[in-house]
Parts: structure tokens; sequence; C-alpha cells
């Protein structure tokens, strides 16, 4: 059941960000990055570049990785959104914040929200990466500070000590 | 973001027989949307001239992969996470499982479709080399029923296809008698992920005593539309591989292709260097029939 | 100064004519109904795009001459060096724009009322910048301004001046509206109107005796400024200075100029000149090794600078500074001799060629001269009281670590844990002027006003007998609760002092440039593909001196992301410009390194000391930009012998490069031609 009049007008959507059940009233074509930040003000996940080239929009969508900039918010209705702001509440948050602070992951922070959530995404299904599955899992998501090494350091500790708990 | 939300519709039937009908009632006016790694790009920067959309993420018809004992069907809607995955793409149709794996990251990947790929008809897309030699069929339906096209057939000019007003892609068919191939996949970019492509090549050749029995070579970034090499695979054929063969080999790639300058690259560098993969192919289908 | 708003002339595609406010909501469809129905008349006037088109004066669009600024450096006599050298070499280099490409675009809030003035609110480096500029535009007092630096994401130097424009314009808008008026940019815009790096050409002509020895020289630097003089005289001052490398020069002549041209104006971005400068000197030192007939080790060894030696602007190296050592642990730690032989070998067949190339080079940190007299920085402590204490900086921190190191500092200066240590927002009407964010001199200059400020703080307590010479945390926190129950507040300011031994003269261009120079030799491995005339970085080296490492993960982490940033100023980030406007102002056109393109970037340091900087510090922000360029064409030279001047350097340079024939047409990568 979709609940889309199909006029320009704003409609009613109804999706569970980080784990509550959300409303919104939007036009079905505001991007559903602009819906998290400007409609349930969760101004974690950020705009770099608007052409889902940078990853700093990512967000989970019905466990999937995907660039928030990209997706008209009409599509995600029914879905389960997590965001950075839901992270807290991850079994993996803890290791990877942990990770990022002991390797210096996190320089000026603004791509860090996005690495986070690909990381997370990438240890779902690769619990024990090889560099490789690092890299790859992560190339989506572009960072200036940090030439990457420390982001990929912090994902593989984090790894490891999750495997090892 | 430089578009108005306001300004545009986006319809979401959830069915595929009421997507068709509006398709049929309002044809050129409404233009579906599927992962939209493709049409949003253009929507953000201002560029989407189209004011009405209708949303085909959500029909179940379009995201099927069926296997049959001699074909594989894959539907419109089917993403490349979605391909990467599935057992038969990725033993059978390699060059396809590898196109995927170009296409941005994890996140464009979970969004993009193969069938969106094919529609947005660019000419640097990354899996339509891969479709060309494996002989693919697309299914093209609309109210007024289904048709099969061989997909050599689909395009026709830059950004020009066979897609009528009122049609959408349903699926695309590979027939599974690749596996003895030898496949070659490269794509070539401005970085190692994340880049469109400068070219991109996508090879299958057969070799048996010597004598290169079969041998399919596709081209993306080189044409208008993505390229099948006709001339050349007709001038390897039969052939053995030496030499002389490679140099002969160069000046067809060269001829055959219609690459242009752009913001990208160069004419000169992409006809130079989509001779070079083809010749690296060559090469590799010469140490196979070595080995074997 | 670049205008905010427009009069009746355009000198470039960015320049803002209008400032247009749509109204309450601030519907995007109604701002662009408004866009629409704005028209101007345009007269065209002869534009002039290329630095080579503005030195010909054809067309003047500054002054009488192009030029912004010029310097000359002289010294010893250049004009007799030639007829004892043995080689007279000379060469030509070219770097292009390049943008810094921070994550996060720029953009402020700004909001205005009668009673408080105006309020910004912005993605900044500089405060007081901003500030500055702001009183001049709307002609309010310094206490009617108020600027706050928020979370930065990213800046590079792209954010040192570029947010007093749309400051400026936010703050007119809302003065004029009387409501809060957001600006952020688009990545779009961003790409297409603000500041890049200068492109620069660089003339060396070089007198070297039949041992490789530099006699004297003369360096030619051109950087193109764009359409207005904005940061064109420091960065090329900066250029000017480092244009000798870390070498000796017994004599020396170095003309500098910045020129103008119909594009947005060039600005800050980290190194700020001395990359392409730089640049040029190590690509030209590989060409004397070459036309000398020595290794380019050798020719570096036989010209490093040494202690006692003065530089081109004759400022005299006090340090113990061991370029030879640097050298050889760099060669040791990149297996640099095993593999050129190995190179060597494995060259001779198939599509991949491999190659080694050096650099060595030298970064001055802090403002040149009596730039620091100038700035005049204060900082403040102050300690609260529960005990806790505030370090007070205009000083922002947008990744590079600024609010850790301070911190650090200031708990060390009072022997408390660094827990114990916070930082205030730079908030113009919380903080004082410590200086803008830039020059690589916050650790080492504000860095050593906050441990004065701090020790100040534990001065008071003790001139007061609240506190011993030895004390515990919690005997610090009592007395501060102590003092403030009698005195009110517990504040500390230090205020910058220059140096005694630091001489600068400002119209011969000679003297102690900087308070230090940071030193390093970095060594870059490339393999290039000749089916894709790819380049890429296999392994990278990067040996830096610094004075001292005041915090080991953030120092890792600015030398890896500034060697990322070179390698796409090397490599990968071309601006494609057409008529004076960048065309390829998306990021999937403007090409940056992903983690797929970067080798693993072994870092190395040594400390010598640093009696200018707090612990002993020196600068490094901006030093790995430096090296990496130089290293990496060097090593392309070194695995298929062509020799590139230009970055730059794309695939279809290459290509070109390698073919027999020349292109019928010139395509659109500008390649500056090889040899």
């Amino acid at each position: 059941m979709n609940p889309s009049p199909g006029t320009g007008a704003k409609c009613q959507l109804l999706f569970t960000v980080n784990g509550e059940a959300r409303k919104v009233l939007a036009h079905p074509m505001e991007r559903l990055l602009d819906v998290l930040r400007n409609d349930l003000a969760l101004s974690g996940t950020k705009e770099g570049c608007g052409e889902g080239e940078c990853g700093s929009c990512s967000v989970l969508l019905d466990g999937m990785l995907v660039n928030s900039c990209l997706v008209p918010v009409a599509q995600a209705t029914g879905a389960t959104i997590v965001t950075i702001e839901g992270m807290s509440a991850h079994a993996l948050m803890i290791p990877l914040q942990e990770a990022f602070l002991a390797c210096g992951g996190a320089q000026c922070g603004i791509c860090t929200p996005g690495m986070i959530l690909a990381a997370a995404h990438l240890l779902e299904k690769t619990p024990e990466p090889a560099p490789a599955d690092i890299r790859e899992g992560l190339a989506g998501n572009l960072c200036r500070c940090t030439g990457y090494q420390q982001i990929f350091e912090a994902v593989a500790m984090a790894a490891r000590r999750k495997v090892r708990k | 973001m430089r578009a108005d939300p306001a300004e545009f519709r986006l319809v979401s039937p959830g069915d595929l027989q009421v997507v068709l009908s509006l398709l049929a009632s309002e044809p050129t006016e409404w233009l579906p949307i599927a992962g939209g790694t493709d049409l949003m790009v253009l929507y953000s920067a201002g560029k989407l001239p189209n004011r009405k959309l209708v949303n085909i993420w959500n029909i179940p018809e379009l995201r099927q992969i069926e296997v049959f004992p001699d074909t594989i069907r894959i539907g419109a809607a089917c993403t490349y996470t979605a391909l990467r995955g599935h057992d038969v793409v990725s033993r059978e149709f390699p060059l396809l499982a590898a196109a995927a794996s170009w296409t941005g990251g994890i996140a464009n990947q979970n969004r993009g479709t193969l069938g969106g790929n094919i529609a947005n008809a660019s000419p640097a897309a990354d899996s339509l080399p891969a479709l060309l030699v494996y002989d693919a069929d697309v299914t093209l339906i609309s109210v007024r029923g289904n048709r099969r096209l061989v997909y050599r057939d689909f395009h026709q000019g830059y950004k020009q296809t066979a897609l009528a007003a009122d049609e959408l892609i349903r699926d695309i068919s590979l027939p599974r008698r690749f596996s003895g191939y030898v496949s070659h996949a490269r794509k070539v970019g401005a970085r190692n992920a994340q880049a469109i492509s400068k070219v991109c090549l996508a090879a299958l050749g057969i070799i048996a005593n010597g004598t290169i029995r079969d041998v399919r070579l596709a081209l993306g970034s080189v044409a208008p539309i993505p390229l099948r090499l006709n001339e050349t695979e007709r001038s390897l054929t039969g052939k053995k591989i030496e030499p002389s063969l490679i140099g002969a080999v160069r000046q067809s790639v060269v001829g055959e292709i219609r690459p242009i300058d752009d913001i990208r690259s160069t004419a000169r560098y992409r006809a130079a260097v989509a001779a070079n993969l083809v010749v690296e192919f060559l090469e590799k289908l010469a140490a196979e029939r070595t080995r074997a | 100064m670049e205008p905010i708003c427009l009069g009746n002339s355009q000198r470039h595609s960015g320049e803002k004519l209008h400032l247009l406010d749509p109204g309450r909501p601030a519907l995007p469809g109604r701002l662009r109904k408004a866009v629409d129905a704005v028209s101007i008349e345009y007269e065209p006037l002869p534009p002039v795009h290329t630095m080579e088109e503005s030195e010909r004066q054809s067309t003047i669009i500054w002054g009488t001459d192009n030029a912004f600024k010029s310097y000359l450096i002289e010294k010893g006599d250049v004009d007799t060096v030639w007829k004892e050298a043995a080689h007279i070499v000379e060469g030509e280099y070219f770097t292009g724009a390049q943008e810094q490409l921070y994550i996060e675009n720029n953009g402020v809030i700004a909001a205005f009322d009668p009673e408080n003035g105006v309020t910004v609110w912005g993605s900044l480096q500089c405060p007081y910048y901003v500030h500055k500029a702001l009183m001049a535009l709307c002609g309010l007092p310094e206490d009617k301004i108020r600027v706050v630096q928020m979370e930065t994401g990213g800046a590079f130097g792209g954010k040192e001046e570029y947010p007093s424009m749309i400051a400026g314009h936010a703050a007119l808008l809302s003065i004029k509206s009387r409501r809060p008026v957001k600006i952020v940019y688009d990545r779009m815009e961003d790409m297409v109107a603000t500041t890049k790096r200068h492109p620069s050409r660089t003339c060396h002509r070089t007198a070297v005796s039949k041992d490789g020895q530099i006699l004297g020289g003369e360096i030619e630097f051109t950087i193109d400024g764009g359409a207005y003089a904005t940061l064109s005289s420091v960065v090329l001052s900066r250029g000017t200075i480092h244009a000798g490398g870390p070498y000796y020069w017994p004599s020396v002549r170095i003309r500098a100029k910045a020129v103008a041209t119909n594009t947005p104006p060039h600005g800050a971005f980290r190194g700020f000149g001395a990359p392409q400068s730089l640049f040029a000197m190590e690509r030209h030192m590989d060409l004397i090794a070459q036309v000398v007939g020595i290794s380019p080790v050798e020719v570096r060894r036989r010209n490093f600078l040494k202690p006692g030696q003065t530089t081109t602007t004759e400022q005299t190296i006090r340090e113990d500074l061991d370029l030879d050592h640097l050298l050889d642990r760099a060669l040791e730690l990149s297996d640099y001799a095993a593999k050129k032989a190995r190179f060597a070998e494995e060259n001779r067949n198939g599509m991949r060629k491999k190659g080694m190339g050096i650099a060595a080079f030298l970064h001055g940190a802090g403002f040149t001269g009596s730039g620091e007299r100038y700035l005049n920085s204060l900082v403040g402590v102050e300690a609260g009281a529960d005990g806790g204490v505030r370090v007070l900086v205009s000083s922002a921190e947008f990744g590079q670590g600024t609010n850790t190191v301070l911190c650090q500092i200031a708990a060390e200066a009072l022997a408390l844990p660094y827990e114990g240590v916070a930082i205030a927002r730079p908030d113009t009407t919380v903080v004082p002027n410590s200086g803008p964010t830039v020059a690589s001199r916050t650790a080492m200059i504000v860095g050593t006003l906050v441990q004065s400020a701090a020790k100040g703080i534990k001065q008071t307590l003790m001139k007061t007998g609240l506190l011993g010479d030895d004390y515990t945390p919690e005997q610090f926190r009592a007395s501060c609760g102590e003092f403030i129950r009698t005195h009110g507040a517990l504040k500390s300011y230090a205020r910058y002092e220059a140096p005694g031994d630091v001489y600068w003269d400002d119209e011969k261009y000679r003297g102690e440039a900087y308070a230090a120079f940071a030193w390093a030799v970095y060594v870059a491995e490339v393999s290039v593909d000749l089916t894709t005339y790819a380049v890429t970085v296999d392994d990278f080296v990067a040996l830096q001196e610094v004075g001292k490492v005041l915090h080991p993960v953030l120092a890792e982490g600015q030398i890896t992301g500034g060697v990322a940033q070179a390698i796409g100023f090397a490599l990968y980030e071309k601006v494609v410009w057409q008529n004076g406007r960048m065309i390829n102002n998306q990021m999937t056109n403007y090409i940056m390194p992903s983690s797929a393109d970067l080798p693993p970037i072994r870092v190395f340091f040594e400390q010598l000391g640093n009696v200018h900087g707090a612990h002993g510090a020196k600068g490094i922000g901006e030093l790995p930009m430096d090296g990496p360029a130089p290293a990496i064409v060097n090593a392309v030279e070194d695995a298929i012998g062509v020799r590139f001047r230009s970055i730059p350097l794309l695939p279809e340079d290459l290509f070109e490069a390698l073919q027999p024939e020349p292109p019928k047409q010139q395509g659109p990568s500008s390649t500056r031609g090889t040899t």
C-alpha cells in the first residue's frame, strides 16, 4: 500500500528510523538525505557531493548500504533505516569507535559517519575481512584528510576485537 | 540540490500492469525510476527534464533471477549486488559479475540496476559490453504485450534505444553456453574505483588446435553506443595468434571504433588503449592455448 | 581583496553580481524565479586566461602590467658564475590548479539584529579574518560583529579567505531582510567559484660544476593569481623563498611574480606556493644529475645545506641538520638500491615498468619574517572553580588536531591530566585573536603561547600562596576554587614575542625567513602500465625531521593525508578550464584518489627540536604536500625515461609522450611537452 497520491504535493510517509516509527510529510521526490536532516533533525548524515560519489550520505536502508542523496524518499516508505545516530545501538559501534580513536581514523570527521556505516555493513557480511575486502567495502567513501590508511587500520582492529569477543 | 521537489511527481503503484497502463496512457510523460543512481544525479543538478516519475523499484516481477537449463533470465531491476551474489552469474558470466563490481562503490551497487544501465544507454556503461558478447536478449513489455529483441539491436544511436515510449525492459536473457570460453574484462577509468570508464573491454574467446575458433569483443566508451567489434572478430576467427596478427588487429580495432575527445579523455588515447586491451586479451588467449 | 558584490564590472566567472532574498518561506522555486527575473546586459571585454597571455600584456586587466606582485632575491654574484660552469642546465616546470575538495562545502549562517549586530556561524579557518571583513563591509564596530567557527569538515586552506566572502553575502542579506540567512554552497558551486591552488611556471637556469655542485643560478617563478590579488603576494612569497630547496646556493637570483587572469582568484592550499616551486627544484635536480652523469642520490648529497651555511635568503642553518643522514635513512627504508637494480632488470620485459624517485625538501613553519610580529597573537587560558581548565584561542580545528594538541600542551604545562583541559569554541566574543589557522603555525607558535598562558595560571596561584611547587590535581582544583571565591575569574593571557634573533629585511627579501624549517626526504616507487599509460604509486616512504612529535597518531595522520593529497596533485587532479571557468566541477569529473589508488604510506620521523616551538615542535601540516609530486615524476622518468615537466601527469599525457608522431590537434589535456 503506497501513500503517494501522485501529485507534486506532499504526502505522508511512514518508516522506521533508528528503531523508532517515524512519520513525515514530504514531497515524494525529496531526497532521503534531506528528509533525514531537515524533517527528522538527524544531521549526522552529511551531504558532500549530491552525486553519489563521496559516500558521506550513507545510511542503511533495509540493511543495505545506500547513498541517501540518491534515494527519493517515497521509495523508502515502509523501510527500516539506520543512520549514524542509530549506530549507538549497534553491536559493532563500540569496537569501531574505540578503533577509530586508537588509530586516528577520524580527522575532521565529516566522512566518519559514512565510513562507520560502510564499515558496519562490511563487518556484518564479512566479520574477518582481508585488507582487500576493507578497501573494497569502503571504496565508495571518500576521505580528504586521512589518506585512508588509518581508517582501514581502524576497521581491521574493530574486526579483530569483535571476533575475539 | 538544484531541483524543486514540489515540481515533481513520483507515483508508486507497486503493480506491473498499473505501471504499464500509466506509460501507455501518457507516452513520453512518465519516466520509470528504479535505483535512481543515474536519474537522481541529473535531478540534483537541476538537469532532469521530466517532471513525472513512476517507481519501478518495488515491482517483484522485475527483480527475479530465473535459471533454466539453457538460459538465465535477469529481471531488469536486479541490482549489481544481486548479480555479484548470484552463483550462476558469477560462475558462468564472469564478465557481467566483473562489470557489476566496477560500478561505483557498494552503496551504488546496492541500488544500481542492470535495466537502468541499459535504459540510460550511456556509451560508458560498464555492463553493456558484457551483454553484447554474451548474446543477450532483452524482453520489452507494454500494455500491447511482450517482445523479444536481440540486445545487439537495442542501441541505435547516442542515447537512442529501441524502447518505445510506452515500454519497459522486463528482463535480460543470456544463453548458458560460455563456460568453456576464456574471458577477459578490463575497465580503464581515471582511478581504480568509482570512475566512469574511458575505455572498457569485455572479451570472450575459444582456441582449439592453436586456432581461434570463436572470439567476441565489445568495447564501451569508444562510440555513441557500446560496440561489438564485428569486423575485428571476423578478421580473427580461424586464425592462429602470431605477431603479424597482433599488428593487424590493432589497426582493425582502431578502424572500427569512433572515440571522441570529451571532458574525461581524448580520442587518440581511447583508440590506443582500446587496441592495447584487445591485444592484451589475445595474448591471454594465446597463453591459454599454450597451457592446454 | 576581492569585492563582495559587484558594481559594474566582472573580472571572473564566479563573481557575484546581485544578492537576492526570496522572502519567506524560502522555497527553491521562488528563488529560481527571482534569479530568472534578473536580466544583466554584458559588454564583453577581451579576456586573459593564461599566465602567458597575461605576461604578453597585449590586454591589460590589472594595474599597468597585469602583475599583482613581484619579488627579487639576490645572493652572491650570479652574473659571474656562468663562465666557471662546466654545465649550464636549463629547465621549465609547470604545476596546475588544484581544488582543496574538503568533503564539507563552504557555508555560513548569518543573523542580524540592531541591538547585537551581526552574528555569523560558519565552516571556516580564521574567525577573526571574517570578523575584520564584516566590520569593514557592514560598517559596524568590533563589538557588534560576532563570528563563531562551527565544526568544519575539512579546509586545507580553502576556508582561509573565501568564508569572508560568503559571510559578507549572508550578513548583508540578513541586515536587509532582518532574518537569519543560511548560504551553503553545493559541490558544483564550491568548485567553480572558490579559491584553488595557484598554477605555476618555474624556469631554472643553473651553473653547475663538473662534480655536480650548484655554483649559482637564476630562478624565475610565476604564479597565476586569478582576477584579484587576494593572497597571491603571500603565496608568491613562500614559493619564492622555497624555490632553492634544501640546497646550498653560493649565488642565486630569484625573480618571482604573480600575474592576473580572468579566472576566479586562486588562494591558499596546503603548502601555499612551496609545492609549486619545490616541484620544479626537485625535478631540476634529477636533470642536473643526468647532465653531469651522476645519480639523483649523489647530486643531492653534493648540494645539501649543512649547519653554518646559508639559504637563498641568507638565513644561517643553526640546528644540527644532517640531510645526508635523512637521505640515507629514507633510501634504506624504501629499499631504494635493491629495487633500482631489480627494476632495471625487470623493465626489459613486459608491459609494466617500475621506477624509484626521490625528493628532498624543506618547509618553513609560521608566517614569513615579520608576519608573526604583525599578527601579534594573543592566547588565553582560564580555570574554573571546579579546577577545569579551558584554552582560549581563535585557532580552528578542522581535522589537523588543534584541539587535542593545544589541550595536551596546556595539560602538560599545568601537570594536570589531559581530561581536565577543555578548549573553547572559537567565538570572537569569547576567545582572543591568536591569529589565523594557517601556515603550519598552530602547534608551534600558538602552542608556545598556550604553554605560557597555562604557566601563568600556575604562577598566579603560586604567587597567592594557594599552590606549592608540586601539587596534585585535587590541590589544583581546591586552589582554583579558593582563588575564584576571593578574586573572581582566573584567566591568564600570553602575547606573541618575536624571538630576538630572527631578522628579516622585507625590502631585500633577505634574512631569517622562518623561525624554523622542517626537513624531509620522500621516496616513491611507481609502476607505469603501458597498456593503459596509468601511473600507480606502489609504495611511499615519507621521512621528515619535525622538531618534536607532539602526538604520534595525529602527526602520522597529517603526513599520510598530505601525501594522499599530493599524489592527487601529481597524478589525478586536473582542473579543466574553458573560457576561464572550471567545467569539470563535479566529483565525478574532478578526480581525487580513492582508497583503491593509494599505496601504503610509510611515515617516519626524526626530532631535532626547535627553540621557537612548544616542546620543540615545528609545523607539519603543510610539509607533506611538497615532496610527493616531484618524487613521483622522478620515479616515472626512472621507469620509462621520459622527462615530464608538468603536473598533473595524466595517462593521456604519458600516452602522447610515448607516441612516435605528434597529435594532429591539441587534446584537452594540456601537455606542456617534455625535454
